[in-house]
């Protein structure tokens, strides 16, 4: 033990530096869309092996399906689609997931509501109802000294009595549902619900059936909806974060 | 890699399975591998069965039957190789053939709300219909009875982050005598949704049938794809998988390490642990692009490459993170009060990780040489590259020291991957994957860092994919039980962290 402590002396702050400096990302990023560049050609459409893009009189990704494969950049001719790294952000609907976003849509009721009632502090409980678990090792992620998610007034409890928010992962299998649904059930009101990922958020990229889901929508009311495949620590603190309305809807 | 020779396949009537099954653990000492049933029907045949052996040389034999469509029953191999009796209760919920004389009959991937009669992966069930809720009775899971004894359940929404599943603890007072697990509550219906999708899409599946093991379970379906379609990644390729599938091992052992921490309540163990597996994982994002590595494979070869500066960077980092880890360890081994905790808890006896097939870290502790780096090696890795390591203790202890060990050479390893591809010419990254081999199976595997994948791939009469199977080291969940019995109930965190397997690619 001691030897841990001294250890632990001589260590720095291990605490990233976000959000007060943007993210340092390093990963292969998301696919960002430049219009000017489109000639909507479809080649992208084609090679989305789980149709979130359509292109039609125009072009349109749902970031609740994307898993950020990047077979889209690959195929896309005009250089239209760029990997750019950047936070793939949360939004309060899965409409606000569309890039680029249909016009007129800024939904920031329920952060208002809840910022209102939960003040600054929040209470986490955290759901699995069926995923690859590549969210729910984010989840955990965000708790570690690095991201430390308690900087945040942010902190996960055992038992849903004891939760605000029920942050869920996962297509909402069958066997999940109704304890999914029991959960949610047992939590006070007022309750807030965070669906990660892009299974969460549509089902993406399994199809349902007779074992998978379209998401946590499918037994639950969803607050915030957190894109990616799996989405990083710090995007799902900001999914959080847009829920007790602490952060504006990214617009 | 691994193709199963037509001389290795033997098909038998289903009445002689359990013997010729028996025959080959008895005398040739082979271990089940996987099983895997199919729907084939549609091809003018029946259910088949297809039970995979691997010999102590690793040489691997099939052991095959046709059971009648009419009548889906056969004798159950369990009672003669006891390592059968998970895959045979799935094939009988999934397909509907009937192990007559199994031991345990109850569900298992199934849910007991789920309709009897109607088996998902039979070719006639769609599988984009939703299928309602039977009422069913509740009935006790574990067996002990008796004035004082109790039964407490657990899940399958647990306290902590983590996955899915429920236990049923019955004992007296703090002692554990009986675990019943029931799980596959993430069965998202992956091997379904495989059928008949194209080779790309499906990678896209294999890649997240586990999130912390995606790496292994993708290079395990790309070989199989390799073999069916008779495409050898080059030589860069496979050294990148390697190096990479190393970093997969790193992260997960690493943080393995600091959740058994959690388990015995080391607060400080689990934050300096944190710390280290999150470099790893940056490490990760940083030269994969995706901190678990989602991305990097595909059949014919890999999606990324690591050039000079990367490879650099990789040498840099691990060569940080091996220090700091290092000191890492020492300072666990000498808090007392920790490894006291980890010291004569959650025993699995070699017997029974040997009769119900173990994989993995938690063979390896419990004295089974058992790693398919050395058995059958693949990525770049030559035979003899990688020697099993084994604790003969079979405790939370033992499994801590192996994942120790593991990671020690896993540094090494990625050391001398990176020293060959250093001298390797550029390009050659992914070699064209024309159509597969038709009515023909193939078996990919890797040692992901829980132990062996298996995936069992078959192709129909145009060469499409028509049954995907997948065994992943998680299948470790059939020996749990045993390790937990006689022990504390609340060392039963500390012990589930100490096999640390997924949900996720089990319930698949």
């Amino acid at each position: 033990m001691l030897s841990l402590l001294r250890r632990r002396l001589r260590m720095r702050t291990a605490a990233a530096r976000w959000p007060a400096q943007a993210p340092v990302l390093v990963d292969r990023g998301r696919p960002v869309f430049d219009a000017g560049r489109c000639d909507l050609n479809g080649a992208c459409a084609a090679a989305c092996p789980v149709a979130a893009i359509t292109v039609g009189a125009s072009f349109s990704l749902d970031r609740a399906r994307c898993i950020s494969c990047a077979r889209c950049i690959e195929a896309c001719p005009t250089g239209a689609l760029v990997p750019a790294l950047v936070l793939d952000g949360p939004a309060t609907s899965r409409e606000l997931l569309r890039d680029p976003l249909p016009p007129g849509i800024r939904a920031r009721e329920v952060a208002e509501r809840a910022r209102r009632v939960l003040g600054r502090s929040v209470h986490v409980r955290h759901l699995d109802a069926g995923s690859c678990n590549g969210c729910d090792w984010e989840i955990s992620a965000t708790t570690n000294a690095v991201h430390d998610i308690q900087r945040f007034g942010i902190d996960f409890v055992a038992s849903p009595r004891h939760a605000d928010l029920l942050l869920v992962t996962g297509t909402m299998t069958r066997n999940l549902q109704i304890a999914a649904r029991r959960t949610y059930d047992a939590m006070a009101e007022p309750r807030l619900v965070v669906a990660v990922g892009a299974c969460a958020a549509s089902g993406s990229p399994y199809p349902a059936g007779y074992a998978s889901g379209h998401g946590t929508a499918d037994a639950l009311p969803v607050d915030v909806f957190v894109p990616g495949c799996p989405p990083r620590p710090e995007a799902i603190i900001e999914g959080i974060l847009l829920a007790v309305g602490r952060i504006a809807a990214r617009a | 890699m691994t193709v199963v020779p037509e001389a290795a396949r033997v098909t038998v009537s289903p009445s002689a399975l359990a013997d010729v099954c028996g025959t080959l653990v008895r005398e040739r000492s082979a271990r089940l591998v996987v099983m895997t049933a199919t729907d084939e029907r549609e091809r003018g045949g029946g259910y088949g069965l297809y039970f995979l052996f691997a010999l102590p040389d690793g040489e691997l034999r099939s052991v095959e039957a046709q059971v009648d469509p009419a009548r889906p029953v056969y004798p159950s191999v369990t009672r003669a190789v006891p390592a059968a009796h998970w895959y045979e209760r799935e094939a009988k919920d999934l397909l509907g053939i009937e192990p007559e004389g199994h031991p345990d009959p109850r569900r298992l991937v199934l849910h007991d709300d789920w309709p009897r009669g109607l088996h998902p992966l039979r070719k006639d069930f769609d599988a984009t219909r939703t299928v309602a809720r039977v009422a069913h009775p509740h009935e006790p899971m574990t067996g002990v009875r008796g004035e004082g004894v109790m039964e407490v359940p657990v899940g399958p929404i647990h306290a902590g982050i983590i996955e899915p599943g429920h236990f049923r603890f019955g004992g007296v007072g703090e002692v554990v005598l009986q675990l019943e697990a029931r799980l596959f509550y993430t069965h998202r219906g992956v091997e379904k949704a495989a059928e008949g999708q194209s080779v790309d899409r499906v990678l896209h599946l294999a890649e997240r049938l586990c999130g912390v093991c995606s790496l292994s379970h993708a290079v395990a379906y790309a070989q199989a794809v390799e073999t069916l379609a008779d495409v050898t990644p080059s030589r860069r390729a496979l050294l990148i998988r390697g190096i990479f599938l190393e970093l997969e091992r790193l992260y997960n052992h690493v943080g393995d390490i600091a959740n058994l921490c959690a388990g015995a309540a080391l607060q400080l163990g689990v934050y300096q642990g944190g710390i280290l597996k999150e470099r790893l994982q940056e490490l990760n994002a940083e030269v994969g692009g995706h901190r678990y590595l989602f991305g990097i494979a595909r059949p014919g070869g890999v999606r990324r490459d690591l050039d000079g500066p990367a490879q650099e960077r990789i040498l840099a980092v691990l060569a940080a993170v091996e220090a700091d880890f290092r000191g890492y360890v020492d300072a666990l081994l000498e808090t007392e009060s920790f490894m006291e905790r980890l010291r004569g808890t959650g025993v699995l006896a070699r017997e029974i990780a040997e009769e119900l097939g173990a994989v993995g870290v938690a063979a390896r502790a419990s004295g089974i040489a058992r790693d398919t780096r050395s058995s059958h090696p693949y990525a770049g890795i030559a035979r003899g590259a990688v020697t099993p390591v084994v604790r003969a203790e079979g405790d939370v202890r033992a499994r801590m020291d192996v994942r120790v060990e593991e990671a020690y050479a896993s540094f090494a390893l990625v050391r001398a991957l990176v020293d060959e591809l250093r001298d390797l010419a550029p390009g050659d990254l992914a070699r064209p994957v024309g159509a597969l081999a038709p009515d023909r199976w193939a078996v990919g595997m890797t040692e992901s860092p829980r132990g062996e994948n298996v995936h069992w791939l078959m192709t129909g009469p145009r060469g499409e994919i028509t049954r995907y199977r997948v065994r992943s080291a998680s299948y470790n969940w059939s020996v749990v039980p045993f390790a937990v019995a006689g022990n504390l109930l609340p060392d039963f965190p500390l012990i589930n962290k100490s096999f640390e397997l997924c949900y996720a690619c089990l319930d698949r």
